[in-house]
């Protein structure tokens, strides 16, 4: 650019210049903690080129990527994929006899027997089968019909998908809404300002171990006169980041208050298979509205998203989600046909990921004994928690479910104020803090909402039992020290 | 299309078209009034999402590509399986640039590679070559916790993007290529709808205008019409060979300035359905008509490998930019597409792709880093998968042999289609074929007798679709009709893929013909 004559560069004005691009796009929030993102990653080189710090590896709990926080991949799961990327192996006798037959079966399933093909717009049509197969086992019968099903890559694909048919863009009309929760992962919230959408946040309430209340569903819906129009509700089952596990009777609630305001209920249920403690069970959405009966049953309209990235699979990297959709207008039905379409397909691998994941071994199977092993102990996460609401500031929900615990600190106003000077959210100044003297990642509330002068923040509670320990030995020391710094 | 459906193929299919039509344009209010509901007398009221308060512009989507040729096609396929006697055993589906799934094979170092990064304990099996166990290594070294089922980074693991601008500094002659500037994505297609979402904007007469080709792919038409811009058409010229005309943009641009603000031009080169590939002067001549009517560059480049032609060669939209001079260089405003989907490796199942920005406003760029995080990672697999296509075996590698041979007789298999598919054509008359200079398709001119435009427009179809439908169902072989890509009014074409075996492809080329034929004298 230096070289470039000076007469050339004054003529010239940017095509892409920021009035010249899309509002919706603009509109989406950048995300707070980028700047420790940028040092999480500097700090990552400092460590690879031996700078010296207080600790030898940084620990990255910040996403919700098992396999990034040390767990390791399923066995069974990795040799079928494998199996499927180099078919010479569904001959030998290097990988077991049930991985091969699944291998063999997947690939069948592909035009011309390669996971490089193409499939059908939603899935191909035996791992489509599978999954409504699978809903239906885990709905106690309900029946799901594969034609309803969609897989994306990834499940916020198939949510961007729906809550575009949801929008209306005319530039006349006003605003669609869609009710989010508060605190709601930062994802979905920008996925719907893209779109041109707004979210109308609802409060789950913290001392109530974050729960949802109708009453507040209600109030979210008002303030929402004259701001935009509320077509949906989002719901995330269990919850991110809280941790809140839905009892049946608040989604029937859910449910009915979704049928009496006419909003299509969206259900986002990725973290379904991660629920601990003997109280909590996770309940589909489908499943309470099909034993709710007609006509609730029958005219609900509802999309429930799942995902391989999440559970003890973790295969985030594959990108392998769906959405089962139940009641919509079969007119609507044909334009999400070619919105699908339109994207080509979902990648296969991560097609297959969801196959592994619906229809996982079974008792008898050779890898079944291997696969059972791996489930994570739920006395490790009560475990943390019970160290993390040791310390002084730290009170934390109980964590029922999902992969993230979002204890709250009572920060000493001292450093409250500090964070204030320095023009930071005190929770992100907590966290840079926490990355730069422990070498520990984690995201400040202020990234998802909060009740205003409350802090928190979120890590992955899904990790090696070691990095956990490490984890908590770090947090523990460096809290003590920041409580003494700022008393 | 069930079983029960009491509608003949064509009667179903009409259904079918008028709500996914064809044609380039229909009024919202011809769909409101057709779902299948109101169509047999139910009515559909009481939705919370219906037809008439859905997002209009997603009523606007057509994806003739998997339309409803391609539905049909699917249910004759059930239909074989069950049994029902046709006049063919097999739909032959040449609709759609799927190379593995028309028995193309996987090249064997690629598949290595990424089984070794699925299953890494097969690190330890010496029946895989030592620089397949290398650059598994290298890729799993740079995911989270050494493992492809990790999140990356939004943009795309660093090293493969590094990679990826090396490639491209080797392609284009040493011109430098900044990692940053390249974003890995979901397919081209992920990356191209992302610019687009990026660039789109305004309202009324300042709504953001797109020039995209005529004939066109359709992914442009539709992610137009979900974004609400204003498609611009300009016409490649079918007699010289589909080429692009300058005279032909400016047309285009000057009377679209009259309704819309053009901020966008996209070009496809190798072209998609047509098969040209530009000349070096074209693409001058594009780039300078970019920066005199300030228009953003978007080059689809995912054919770049496939070009057959004696004496066509392809050119980089930003080689040629950058050779150019600083004049254009540091001032138009690109960027370039390509996929691993197409060229010799076909891998469409994996979803992985990249684009190179150009000269983009440092702020707007920072706008774009933010909306990929939306989609939160491109497929690990497929980022890998493009690291191998950009970074091959070399000469002293012991892959390095057998990944030529196989890299080799996919491009030469693919050139003698071409011609051997544009020689055929040319024997029949009523089909007129110009050369397939490159891509995977072939996009022949039909005559098509006035009683068969007349018997098409009486049952509600586009003439191109009701030809390709008749022929889906006496030859079982499934191609799109032109009107899908957009064709000059009264001209109509197909798009058919030279995917199929050699032997197959004749067999095909054959039937077609005999078809042509037959049809040209049923409507005479």
């Amino acid at each position: 650019r230096s070289l470039v004559p000076q007469k050339v560069q004054k003529n010239h004005r940017k095509m892409s210049a920021l009035q010249e691009m899309s509002p919706n796009v603009r509109n989406i929030k950048q995300l707070q903690y980028v700047a420790l993102i940028r040092r999480a990653s500097q700090i990552k080189e400092e460590l690879r080129q031996k700078v010296r710090k207080p600790y030898k590896e940084m620990i990255d709990v910040c996403w919700g990527d098992p396999h990034r926080a040390g767990v390791k991949p399923l066995t069974f799961v990795r040799q079928v994929l494998a199996a499927c990327l180099y078919p010479q192996l569904v001959d030998s006798d290097t990988l077991p006899v049930d991985v091969r037959q699944r291998a063999r079966m997947l690939l069948r399933g592909c035009a011309g027997g390669s996971v490089g093909s193409y499939t059908a717009p939603a899935g191909t049509s035996e791992i489509v089968h599978g999954i409504s197969e699978f809903i239906t086992r885990r709905d106690g019968g309900a029946p799901s019909y594969p034609e309803n099903i969609y897989i994306s890559p990834g499940s916020q694909w198939a949510l961007q998908n729906i809550i575009n048919v949801l929008v209306n863009s005319e530039p006349s009309s006003p605003k669609t809404g869609v009710l989010t929760p508060l605190p709601c992962y930062s994802t979905t919230i920008s996925s719907m300002v893209g779109l041109g959408a707004v979210a109308v946040p609802y409060s789950l309430c913290e001392e109530r171990g974050w729960e949802l209340q109708v009453e507040e569903l209600q109030r979210a819906l008002e303030s929402a006169k004259g701001v935009c129009k509320p077509v949906a509700l989002y719901i995330v089952n269990p919850g991110n980041p809280t941790g809140y596990v839905q009892s049946r009777k608040s989604m029937q609630e859910v449910i009915r208050f979704a049928s009496e305001k006419r909003l299509f209920l969206l259900a986002d249920e990725v973290y379904q298979d991660c629920v601990y403690g003997d109280n909590s069970e996770f309940v589909s959405y489908k499943r309470v509205l099909a034993e709710m009966g007609p006509p609730l049953s029958d005219t609900v309209e509802l999309a429930s998203f799942h995902s391989a990235s999440k559970g003890f699979m973790g295969e985030c990297g594959l990108r392998g989600g769906y959405v089962e959709l139940v009641n919509m207008d079969p007119a609507v039905m044909k334009y999400i046909y070619t919105l699908f379409s339109a994207d080509s397909c979902a990648p296969v691998l991560g097609q297959f990921a969801l196959d592994l994941l619906t229809s996982p071994p079974q008792p008898g199977d050779p890898s079944y004994p291997l696969y059972r092993q791996v489930r994570g102990s739920d006395d490790q996460f009560a475990g943390c928690l019970i160290v993390v609401n040791s310390l002084p500031g730290f009170s934390c929900q109980p964590v029922e479910g999902g992969v993230f615990a979002f204890p709250r600190m009572h920060l000493p106003p001292a450093a409250i104020h500090k964070a204030t000077e320095m023009g930071m959210q005190p929770d992100l100044f907590y966290c840079a803090r926490l990355l730069e003297e422990a070498g520990v990642f984690v995201i400040p509330g202020c990234e998802y909402g909060q009740k205003e002068g409350t802090y928190h923040i979120r890590f992955c509670i899904m990790v090696q039992e070691d990095i956990m320990e490490e984890l908590l030995r770090r947090l523990t020391s460096f809290h003590t020290q920041f409580m003494k710094d700022f008393s | 299309y069930s079983d029960h459906c009491p509608l003949t193929p064509l009667k179903w299919a009409r259904q079918l078209f008028l709500i996914n039509s064809f044609s380039v344009r229909r009024s919202a209010r011809d769909i409101t009034n057709m779902s299948q509901q109101a169509a047999n007398g139910l009515p559909c009221r009481g939705k919370v999402l219906n037809l008439d308060n859905m997002n209009p512009n997603v009523r606007r989507v057509e994806y003739a590509v998997r339309g409803a040729i391609v539905q049909r096609a699917l249910q004759i396929d059930k239909e074989l399986k069950e049994g029902v006697k046709k006049p063919f055993t097999e739909v032959i589906k040449a609709n759609i640039g799927d190379a593995h799934a028309m028995g193309q094979k996987p090249i064997t170092f690629l598949r290595q590679v990424l089984a070794l990064c699925a299953y890494p304990d097969l690190l330890d099996d010496n029946k895989f070559p030592d620089d397949s166990k290398q650059r598994a290594r290298r890729i799993l070294e740079a995911c989270g916790g050494h493992s492809i089922g990790a999140y990356s980074s939004s943009q795309g693991i660093e090293c493969i993007r590094q990679d990826v601008a090396r490639y491209i500094e080797k392609r284009d002659d040493g011109i430098s290529s900044d990692p940053d500037n390249i974003y890995l994505a979901t397919g081209a297609s992920d990356a191209i709808v992302t610019m687009l979402k990026l660039l789109v904007c305004g309202k009324g007469r300042d709504r953001t205008g797109v020039m995209i080709s005529i004939p066109q792919y359709p992914l442009y038409s539709a992610a137009l019409a979900d974004l609400a811009a204003v498609q611009i058409n300009y016409y490649l010229d079918e007699d010289k060979c589909w080429s692009l005309d300058i005279a032909e943009l400016k047309r285009a641009v000057t009377a679209a300035r009259q309704h819309c603000n053009p901020r966008v031009i996209c070009i496809i080169n190798p072209g998609n359905p047509t098969g040209q590939v530009q000349s070096r002067q074209c693409i001058e001549d594009v780039i300078r008509f970019a920066k005199e009517e300030h228009l953003f560059l978007m080059a689809d480049e995912v054919y770049q490998d496939n070009v057959y032609a004696e004496g066509c060669k392809f050119h980089s939209f930003k080689r040629v930019l950058f050779e150019m001079g600083p004049e254009y260089s540091t001032t138009v405003e690109m960027a370039s597409f390509h996929s691993t989907s197409k060229c010799y490796m076909g891998e469409c199942g994996f979803r992985g792709g990249y684009m190179e920005v150009i000269n983009m406003d440092p702020e707007v760029k920072a706008q774009l880093t933010k909306l990929v995080s939306v989609r939160l990672c491109p497929p690990v697999p497929g980022q890998a998968l493009l690291d191998l296509v950009v970074n091959p075996p070399q000469p002293d590698e012991p892959s390095y042999d057998k990944f030529m041979k196989e890299r080799t007789a996919v491009l030469a298999a693919l050139a003698e289609k071409a011609g051997l598919t544009e020689q055929i054509f040319n024997t029949v008359p009523g089909i007129t074929c110009n050369p397939v200079q490159g891509a995977m398709y072939t996009f022949p001119r039909i005559t098509l007798p006035q009683k068969a435009i007349d018997k098409a427009k009486a049952e509600g179809q586009v003439p191109d679709m009701f030809y390709c439908m008749k022929l889906l169902e006496e030859e079982g072989i499934c191609l799109v009709p032109g009107s899908g890509f957009g064709q000059r009014e009264g001209t109509f074409h197909f798009r058919m893929t030279i995917l199929p075996p050699t032997e197959k492809l004749k067999f095909v080329l054959q039937k077609i013909s005999d078809f042509h034929i037959r049809f040209t004298q049923e409507f005479s």
